[in-house]
C-alpha cells in the first residue's frame, strides 16, 4: 500500500443551508471534531464512498478530503489553512459561523 | 406596476429619477421567481441533481461559497431608491445575518442564505423590482456606470439612460446567453472616469462631435483577471441610433471567434489581444454592415421614455454656495474635514453630492448592516429625493443633498458610524471578499484591508497623503481591482502560507494602466509596513498637486523598488 502521508477527514456542504460538514462516525456533523479520519487511503476511500451516497441521496454537495494533524486530544485539525477556516468562519467576523456558536474552536 | 407609481410619487420626497419596472419587466421577473422556486423543490426533492441544479442556480445569482450560500444581487447601474435600500435591509435581518456586501461591480452579495429560502428572497426583491437574474454565468452582466451620473459638473450625458438601454437590450438576450464567458459594460458620460470603463469588456464614452451631436467611443477588451488588460478603441464615434446594432455587432464577433476550448483565454480581451484591435474593428464593422440591422434599430421613442425616467428631482433655486455650510465648517473641524473629503461639487447651485464611506477603519470594506442600510434610506428620503448610489468603490452615494442640509445629515450619518471622511484617501480600499468567504480564493484579503486602514488611522496623515487607491484581491480573478491601483495587492499561496504580491501604478481612468509587480511576495505582516515606507517614499519625493500615481510615473518604478530594497538590507526584511 502507498505511503499515506498526512491523515484524512471528508468535508462537505449541506444541501439546503450550505453550512460545512464533517463526516463524522454516524453521519454529518458540524463540529470538525467529531470528524472519522482516515489513516490509510483504504479508509479515505471509503470515507468518498459514504460521501458519494450522500451526494446521491441529495444530502450534501462539495465533497472532498482534507489533510489533517492530530491534536493530543486525538481531534482532527486540518492542516491548510483554507479549510482551517471553513472549520471556524470568517476570520474578519468571529461572531459568525461556527466559532460564534463555540462549535469549532 | 405603472411607469409612475402613484403611490410612490404622492410620498414628498419620493424619488423620480430612477427606471421603474413596466408590466412586462415586473410579469417577467416574478415568472422568473415562480421557475426558480420550483427548481429549488426538484432539486430538494432529489428530482434534480447539483450537476442538473446548478445552471439553474447561477443563472439567479446563487452561488456555494466557503461557508455557505452567496447571493448576488443586481443593481443596474448602481442606482437604488430608498424603498429598495430598506427591502435589502429587511431581506438582510430575515434571511441572512444582518448585513450585505456592496461589492465593486455595483452589486450586493448576501453571505449567508440557505437554498430553501432564497426562492422567498427573490420575491421580496421582485415586489422592490430587484432580482438576482444575469449575475453570474456566461451572459451579459448587470451593466454598470459612473456613480455620479446626472449629478457630475463635468457631465455631457447622464449615462444611466444609455445603460438602462442596454440592460432592456441585454436581459435574456437569447443568442447571448451562452457566451464563451461572462461580459462585462460600463459606461460613462462625463469627462472623467469614474466608472473603469477601459477595463471592461465593452466600455462606452459619451462624447459629443464637432456638430454637436452625441454618440458612444466604444472600447473593447478590457479587463483584469489573470491576463489584464486596458480597452482599445474599436468605434471612435458610434451614433446613438447605432450603438445596438454596433454592440450587436461586438458580441456576434465574440460569440463567434471567442474561445470556447480554454475558460482562461474566453474573454474577449484575449480575441483582441490575439487577432488585434484591427482586425477585431474590421470583423465588427463587417458584421454591422453585413447584418439584418432593421432589429436593432434605435427606438428613439423609447430612448426618450426611458431618458424621461432619469430626468432630475425638482431642485430648488438656491444660491451656489451656503453660508450655512461655511459657518458650520468653521464651527465644527470633524464636519469640515468630512466635507471636505467626502464632499463634491454639484451640477446645480446650493447642492453636493455625497460619498458615504463604507470603509470605517478597521472595518470590512463594502460591509452595511441592515440598521445602515436603514439609515441610508431615511438620510436619502430626507435630504436627497429618496435616491442612492451604489459606486464600484464599494461605496454608497448621495446624489442629490443641499449644502445647507449637510451638517444634519453629517451627523446623522456619524451617530450610525457612516461619517468616516476618507473617500480616495489610502484606507479608502477596495477589497474582495477574499479567503474569508470566496471558495476560490488563495489568501485572506479583507485583514489586509483592515490592517492597512488601522496602520494609517491618522485621519490627518490620511488627508496629507491625498488620493491614493489601494485595492487588495485574494486570488488571480481580481474581483478588487488590484491591477488598477495605485497599490495594488494580491495574495497567493506561497509554499502553504498566505504571500502578498504588491504592484505599483495601476489606474482605472481615462488614463489607465496596469500596475507593475514591486518584487516577491511577503507575508499578511509585512504589508502595512512595506505600504507605509512606499508612502513615506512618495511623500518626501512628491513635488506640488502630484497624486501618488503621479509622482510614480514621473520617478519610475525603480526607485520604488529601490527604496524597498534599502529597507530590506537596513534590516526592515521586507
Ligand atoms: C465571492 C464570490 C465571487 C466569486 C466566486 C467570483 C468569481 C470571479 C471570477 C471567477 C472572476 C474571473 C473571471 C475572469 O477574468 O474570467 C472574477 C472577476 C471579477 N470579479 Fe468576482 N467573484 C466573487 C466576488 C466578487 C466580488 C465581491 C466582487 C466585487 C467586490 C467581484 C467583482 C469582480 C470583478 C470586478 C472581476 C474582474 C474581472 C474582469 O475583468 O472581468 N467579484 N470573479
Ligand atoms: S478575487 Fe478571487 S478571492 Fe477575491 S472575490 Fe474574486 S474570486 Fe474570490
Amino acid at each position: 500500500m502507498p505511503v499515506f502521508k498526512h491523515p484524512q477527514i471528508l468535508i462537505a456542504s449541506n444541501l439546503t443551508d450550505g453550512e460545512v460538514l464533517f463526516l463524522g462516525p454516524s453521519g454529518w456533523e458540524r463540529d470538525h471534531r467529531r470528524a472519522r479520519v482516515a489513516r490509510s487511503a483504504d479508509e479515505a476511500a471509503a470515507l468518498e464512498a459514504l460521501g458519494k451516497r450522500d451526494i446521491s441521496a441529495n444530502r450534501v454537495v462539495d465533497v472532498y478530503l482534507a489533510d489533517v494533524e492530530i491534536g493530543s486530544d486525538g481531534a482532527p485539525t486540518p492542516l491548510h489553512y483554507r479549510e482551517k477556516m471553513r472549520v471556524k468562519g470568517p476570520s474578519v467576523r468571529l461572531d459568525l459561523g461556527k466559532q460564534a456558536t463555540g462549535g469549532a474552536l | 406596476m405603472t411607469a409612475h407609481d402613484p403611490e410612490a410619487m404622492r410620498r414628498p420626497n419620493a424619488p423620480m429619477t430612477t427606471y421603474r419596472y413596466d408590466e412586462y419587466d415586473a410579469a417577467f421577473v416574478s415568472e422568473r421567481v415562480a421557475e426558480f422556486r420550483e427548481q429549488v423543490r426538484r432539486r430538494l426533492s432529489g428530482a434534480l441533481t447539483e450537476e442538473e441544479f446548478r445552471p439553474f442556480r447561477l443563472m439567479n445569482g446563487l452561488y456555494l461559497q466557503l461557508h455557505a450560500y452567496m447571493l448576488r444581487v443586481a443593481i443596474p447601474y448602481g442606482t437604488l431608491t430608498a424603498r429598495q435600500m430598506r427591502r435589502l435591509a429587511d431581506i438582510a435581518e430575515k434571511w441572512d445575518k444582518g448585513y450585505g456586501h456592496f461589492t465593486t461591480r455595483q452589486n450586493l452579495q448576501y453571505n449567508w442564505p440557505k437554498l430553501v429560502d432564497t426562492p422567498d428572497i427573490l420575491e421580496s426583491l421582485a415586489d422592490v423590482e430587484m432580482h438576482a437574474i444575469q449575475t453570474s454565468g456566461n451572459c451579459i452582466r448587470n451593466v454598470t456606470a459612473d456613480h455620479f451620473a446626472g449629478v457630475a459638473p463635468d457631465e455631457i450625458e447622464d449615462p444611466r439612460p444609455t445603460a438602462e438601454f442596454l440592460r432592456q437590450w441585454s436581459s435574456l438576450h437569447s443568442e447571448f446567453s451562452f457566451l464563451p464567458r461572462k461580459f462585462k459594460i460600463a459606461v460613462t458620460g462625463a469627462a472623467h472616469d469614474r466608472a473603469a470603463i477601459l477595463v471592461h469588456d465593452i466600455g462606452l464614452r459619451i462624447v459629443k462631435n464637432d456638430t454637436g451631436e452625441i454618440g458612444y467611443q466604444v472600447v473593447v477588451g478590457g479587463g483584469l483577471g489573470r491576463s489584464p488588460f486596458i480597452g482599445k478603441v474599436v468605434g471612435d464615434f458610434v451614433p446613438r441610433e447605432d450603438l445596438l446594432a454596433f454592440l450587436e455587432a461586438i458580441l456576434r464577433v465574440y460569440n463567434r471567434f471567442g474561445r470556447r476550448d480554454n475558460k482562461y483565454k474566453a474573454r474577449v480581451k484575449i480575441l483582441v489581444h490575439e487577432k488585434g484591435i484591427d482586425e477585431i474593428r474590421a470583423a465588427v464593422e463587417a458584421e454591422f454592415a453585413a447584418m439584418d440591422r432593421s432589429a436593432f434599430a434605435h427606438d428613439s421613442e423609447e430612448f426618450e421614455r426611458i431618458a424621461a425616467f432619469f430626468a432630475p428631482p425638482p431642485y430648488d433655486s438656491l444660491p451656489a454656495t451656503s453660508a450655512s455650510l461655511r459657518a458650520a465648517k468653521l464651527e465644527s473641524p470633524a464636519f469640515a474635514n468630512f466635507a471636505d473629503v467626502n464632499v463634491g461639487a454639484h451640477k446645480m447651485p446650493g447642492y453636493a453630492i455625497v460619498t458615504v464611506s463604507l470603509k470605517p477603519i478597521g472595518g470590512v470594506p463594502g460591509d452595511a448592516t441592515s440598521d445602515q442600510m436603514r439609515v441610508l434610506a431615511d438620510a436619502s428620503e430626507r435630504f436627497g429625493f429618496g435616491e442612492l448610489r451604489v459606486s464600484h468603490e464599494q461605496n454608497i452615494i448621495l446624489p442629490h443633498v443641499k449644502q445647507d442640509d449637510l451638517l444634519t445629515l453629517w451627523r446623522m450619518l456619524d451617530a450610525a458610524g457612516l461619517a468616516t471622511a476618507n473617500a480616495g484617501l489610502v484606507s479608502d480600499i477596495i477589497s474582495c471578499p477574499g479567503l474569508d468567504y470566496c471558495s476560490l480564493a488563495t489568501a485572506r484579503s479583507i485583514p489586509i484591508a483592515q490592517a492597512i486602514s488601522k496602520r494609517f488611522s491618522d485621519m490627518s496623515r490620511q488627508r496629507r497623503i491625498g488620493k491614493l487607491g489601494v485595492k487588495i484581491s485574494g486570488c488571480i480573478n481580481a474581483c478588487g481591482h488590484h491591477h488598477v491601483g495605485a497599490i495594488g495587492i494580491l495574495g497567493l499561496e506561497k509554499k502553504g502560507q498566505e504571500s502578498y504580491q504588491i504592484t505599483l501604478g495601476g489606474d482605472p481612468t481615462f488614463s489607465a494602466s496596469i500596475g507593475e509587480i514591486l518584487g516577491p511576495g511577503v507575508t499578511a505582516e509585512q504589508v502595512p509596513d512595506v505600504v507605509e515606507h512606499l508612502v513615506d517614499y512618495y511623500l518626501a519625493e512628491r513635488e506640488e498637486g502630484e497624486a501618488f500615481i503621479d509622482t510614480w510615473r514621473r520617478i519610475g518604478h525603480a526607485r520604488f523598488k529601490d527604496v524597498l530594497r534599502r529597507e530590506g538590507e537596513d534590516g526592515a526584511d521586507i
